[in-house]
């Protein structure tokens, strides 16, 4: 007798029981499940909740595993034990010594993730007595990829115990959330821990205890530099290969594009959203050139450095290209309607440069314009909508004028 | 009790509860989310507002025969307005930091929902004694919930205790700051007050179904 069928045994045993969808869960997650329905029609289709997690998992594995070589190399690099890479294949950058460290660092964020999120997903799936849900596996592989690598784990235990019960729980469990979870646990970090999540001590592994000692290391992000009128020493193909201090997984462009293409390419992900955004942000770097060159800032303004940079390069650097494309997209806080894709898009890119420039405590504008975007999502939808109808109407009338 | 009727008992213990001003009323929920950063503050405003509704609902009862109706709102507010200035000038005489603290928020108790709806609904039209236990009562019940959501934010977000460090020093490392624990600066943000609200509106409405609305 298999696991399957001691699943399903232990299933049928515990029916009705308020244990039932703690085993319902586990079933269906390995296996699938015993039961078929039998007579009518029914609706045949693959992609399911489980399945579309998974799709977007999948994509996320390419940046998790570069994090993890990333995080060894900026570590190393830093401590000056190898070279800069020279290309995308450079064996400074993948190799053991590097992954090694990632390892360490990047496995116990992964595992806390998931063991704090799915605890509390089985505790209230047990009390209101619904069956559990898997949205909690896309959340959990998001949240270690956005954090710095030396987040101390209690406090991400922390953050996502608050993040999953008030970003989600509250509100009715997957599906039913307003503000996206993985943002939610990241904000919250970021309002309640703020030298964990800023500043140029985080970002690379053992900068925070090397600080004041004579091997101190610098960690500073590109957008932290940037927003002290600092010319980083990064080439552009560094920037767009992640070889960049940064969150885990947020640093490869890169990946994320062939991420981005695999999800567009599954149909999971909204094409419109992640076009639009890139749009928005565009557009708005766009502007700010525009400023800079116009001379109405003058170089010595604090916003020159973010201002004056090529407005191409914003997409490179920072984590907008990860929020836009695994973030912004979430199907359940995103807009539905596919003329509110494109302004709910378009918004998150704009807002999140400008946050960007204008604000160089946040610097990591796209987090709080995905957050203020999701709250404004069904209010895009409603006019939408209305808006459709209304032009129906229109027609309707002048047809039976 | 010997001192009240079972039905007195119930003015003072039903807001504590059942139906308190903050979570159940949802009103005086302003200064519930602005002067909870410190227990101090909290109590001293807690205070300040049993003060001002137990001394105003006993005027405004005694009173309530010869208010003209037209002109009730603008009677209440006159008696709120002396009673308030009154605790405005104390704090300044007797606890000038705290005052400072404190702010406008004092000031504003003037326009404390809780106040001019137990004026309005309860010592318009009740006797004096009666009044005077329904204004302690919501006061106490507005108290009870500042100082729960008070000591959660100074416990949390600043690691003290009406001003003591209970958790250690974070600069010294002494304490639980020794472990890695670090101070929480959301809790100290207006909108965590919210969320502590929140949370005790959850607690409460599961412990009592029937106070969940549909």
């Amino acid at each position: 007798m298999g696991l399957k069928q001691n699943l399903h045994n232990l299933k049928e045993k515990y029916k009705g029981t308020k244990m039932a969808p703690l085993f319902n869960g586990f079933h269906t997650f390995l296996y699938l499940p015993n039961e078929t329905t039998h007579g009518g029609t029914h609706v045949k289709a693959a992609d399911d909740l489980k399945r579309t997690m998974n799709t977007v998992i999948m994509a996320l594995v390419p940046c998790l595993l570069f994090g993890m070589f990333n995080a060894g190399y900026q570590h190393h690099l830093a401590t000056g034990e190898i070279e800069r890479v020279t290309g995308f294949f450079s064996g400074n950058f993948w190799n053991l010594n590097n992954l090694g460290v990632g390892l360490i660092k990047v496995l116990p964020l992964v595992i806390v993730s998931y063991v704090v999120g799915l605890a509390i997903e089985f505790v209230f799936c047990i009390i209101k007595g619904h069956e559990i849900e898997e949205g909690y596996l896309v959340t959990g592989m998001l949240v270690p990829l956005i954090v710095p690598i030396d987040l101390p784990l209690w406090m991400l235990a922390v953050a996502v115990a608050f993040g999953v019960v008030i970003g989600k729980e509250v509100f009715g469990g997957t599906g039913m959330n307003i503000l996206n979870p993985a943002l939610t646990i990241r904000a919250f970090l970021f309002f309640a821990y703020p030298t964990w999540m800023s500043g140029d001590k985080v970002w690379v592994n053992g900068a925070r205890e090397l600080a004041g000692s004579a091997d101190a290391i610098s960690g500073e992000t590109m957008l932290g530099s940037l927003a002290q009128n600092l010319t980083p020493n990064y080439s552009v193909s560094e920037m767009f290969f992640g070889f960049i201090p940064g969150s885990v997984g947020e640093t490869s462009t890169f990946l994320i594009l062939l991420g981005a293409l695999f999800l567009i390419f599954t149909k999971i992900g909204s094409w419109r959203i992640m076009l639009s955004s890139v749009i928005g942000a565009l557009v708005m770097g766009f502007v700010f050139n525009m400023v800079a060159d116009a001379g109405i800032i003058g170089e010595t303004s604090k916003f020159y450095g973010l201002m004056s940079l090529d407005f191409w390069k914003h997409l490179l650097i920072g984590g907008f290209a990860f929020g836009a494309v695994y973030m912004a997209t979430d199907p359940v806080t995103a807009s539905q309607t596919n003329k509110g894709k494109w302004i709910y898009g378009f918004l998150i890119g704009f807002i999140s440069i400008m946050i960007r420039v204008f604000n160089p405590a946040y610097p990591e504008g796209v987090m709080l314009a995905i957050l203020l975007m999701n709250v404004f999502a069904p209010t895009i939808d409603h006019y939408v909508v209305q808006g459709n109808v209304k032009k129906r109407l229109k027609r309707a009338k002048v047809k039976t004028a | 009790m010997g001192l009240l009727s079972k039905k007195d008992a119930k003015l003072i213990t039903d807001p504590l509860a059942d139906n308190n001003p903050i979570t159940i009323q949802v009103l005086g929920i302003c200064s519930a989310l602005a002067i909870t950063a410190e227990l101090e503050a909290a109590i001293v405003m807690s205070v300040s507002v049993l003060f001002v509704l137990g001394i105003g609902n006993v005027v405004i009862s005694l009173m309530r025969n010869i208010i003209p109706s037209k002109i009730r709102i603008i009677v209440q507010l006159i008696v709120v307005a002396a009673l308030v200035i009154i605790v405005d000038q104390m704090l300044k005489a007797f606890a000038y930091d705290l005052s400072k603290t404190l702010s406008v928020f004092v000031g504003l108790i003037i326009t404390n929902c809780i106040i001019m709806g137990r004026f309005e609904a309860f010592a318009l039209g009740n006797k004096p004694w009666q009044s005077f236990l329904d204004g302690v009562g919501n006061a106490l019940g507005y108290g009870v919930i500042l100082i729960i959501v008070a000591f959660f934010r100074e416990l949390l977000g600043a690691g003290t205790l009406l001003g003591y460090k209970v958790l250690g020093d974070p600069i010294e490392k002494s304490g639980v700051y020794a472990f890695g624990y670090e101070n929480n600066g959301f809790m100290i943000m207006p909108p965590m007050a919210l969320i502590v609200v929140g949370l005790i509106i959850w607690v409460q409405r599961s412990r009592n179904k029937a106070l969940i609305e549909d």
